[in-house]
């Protein structure tokens, strides 16, 4: 049996800030009625969060509910849960009009972080990332200069990024351009 | 640059996260139609240089198709409201016609 590799084996830089890939991470993709009580209680109870707002994310640890679209929902979980985890989503959606795909290796996952993480970011997305703009626990796809991503903010100075397996290598190059050092801009107030 | 409120999920769209889809709210004329009526479906749209309400996906959020109205003269964006809706609803025709006395809602056109 051949063991599953993340894209780009958890590569990492470290420029005005770090960036990681972070290995192998279990990701389902949910789709149903965000209004149906069985979509809502199959996805909190296999991610153990709260179930999230509109543009927003609930992560705990590796655990976590992203909103991806009106009718979509990104259920993270470890890797080696993700299988069990769909089995157990689909039992509990069985009759309800729904559909659930385990993702996990069609996906990349980055972490970017240090103070400048917003500034990085901010540079390949078109997206306010002002602090009063987007803080913890905001969700938010767009596109990475010609890719599309999706990312959150983790904490007040770090980002979650995720992009399709394909394109790992692409974002990677990108963000590793953007935080190379030399390229501070200092838009953002420090610490903010 | 334009930018529109995707109004299925509430983010703020950039024109690069878009996925243009033409005019909204045209009637389309089929094979079954008489011919004046398809020639004036392909060659006599209104098309000014001024308000157009058109159709436009948020490609790169939440995948959804939505309406927006705006002025191609001064890049003004009046609102944008969801595609189940058929015609443009009237705070969106109030906030044209504030801007644009002569506006007039047409139908199909």
């Amino acid at each position: 049996m051949s063991d599953p590799v993340s894209a780009l084996n958890g590569a990492a830089y470290d420029g005005v800030v770090r960036v990681e890939e972070l290995g192998l991470r279990g990701m389902i993709t949910l789709r149903g009625d965000h209004a149906s009580v069985a979509v809502k209680n199959a996805a909190t109870g296999v991610a153990g969060v709260d179930f999230p707002d509109a543009l927003a994310c609930d992560t705990v640890g590796e655990r976590g509910l992203a909103w991806m679209s009106p009718d979509e929902l990104l259920v993270l979980v470890p890797y080696a849960e993700a299988d069990r985890a769909v089995a157990a989503m689909q039992a509990e959606l069985a009759g309800t009009h729904s559909l659930v795909v385990n993702v996990s290796d069609a996906r990349a996952m980055f972490r970017i972080s240090g103070p400048a993480a917003r500034e990085v970011l901010a540079k390949l997305c078109p997206v306010d990332l002002s602090p009063g703009a987007f803080g913890p626990g905001d969700f938010r796809r767009t596109r990475a200069a010609q890719v599309p991503v999706a990312f959150w903010m983790q904490a007040d100075d770090a980002f979650a990024l995720i992009c399709f397996r394909s394109v790992a290598g692409y974002v990677f190059d990108l963000l590793k351009t953007a935080a190379r050092p030399g390229g501070e801009i200092g838009y953002f107030p420090a610490g903010a | 640059m334009l930018l529109l409120t995707c109004p299925c999920c509430g983010a703020e769209a950039d024109e690069t996260e878009l996925q243009p889809g033409g005019a909204a709210h045209l009637t389309r004329v089929g094979p079954g139609a008489p011919d004046e009526a398809f020639e004036s479906y392909l060659f006599h749209r209104e098309n000014p240089r001024g308000v157009h309400i058109e159709r436009w996906r948020h490609a790169h959020g939440c995948g959804k198709w939505f309406h927006a109205a705006r002025c191609t003269r001064t890049l003004e964006v009046f609102g944008t409201y969801p595609a189940q809706i058929t015609a443009p609803p009237q705070p969106i025709r109030d906030a044209i016609a504030a801007k644009h006395p002569g506006w007039a809602w047409k139908e199909g056109k």
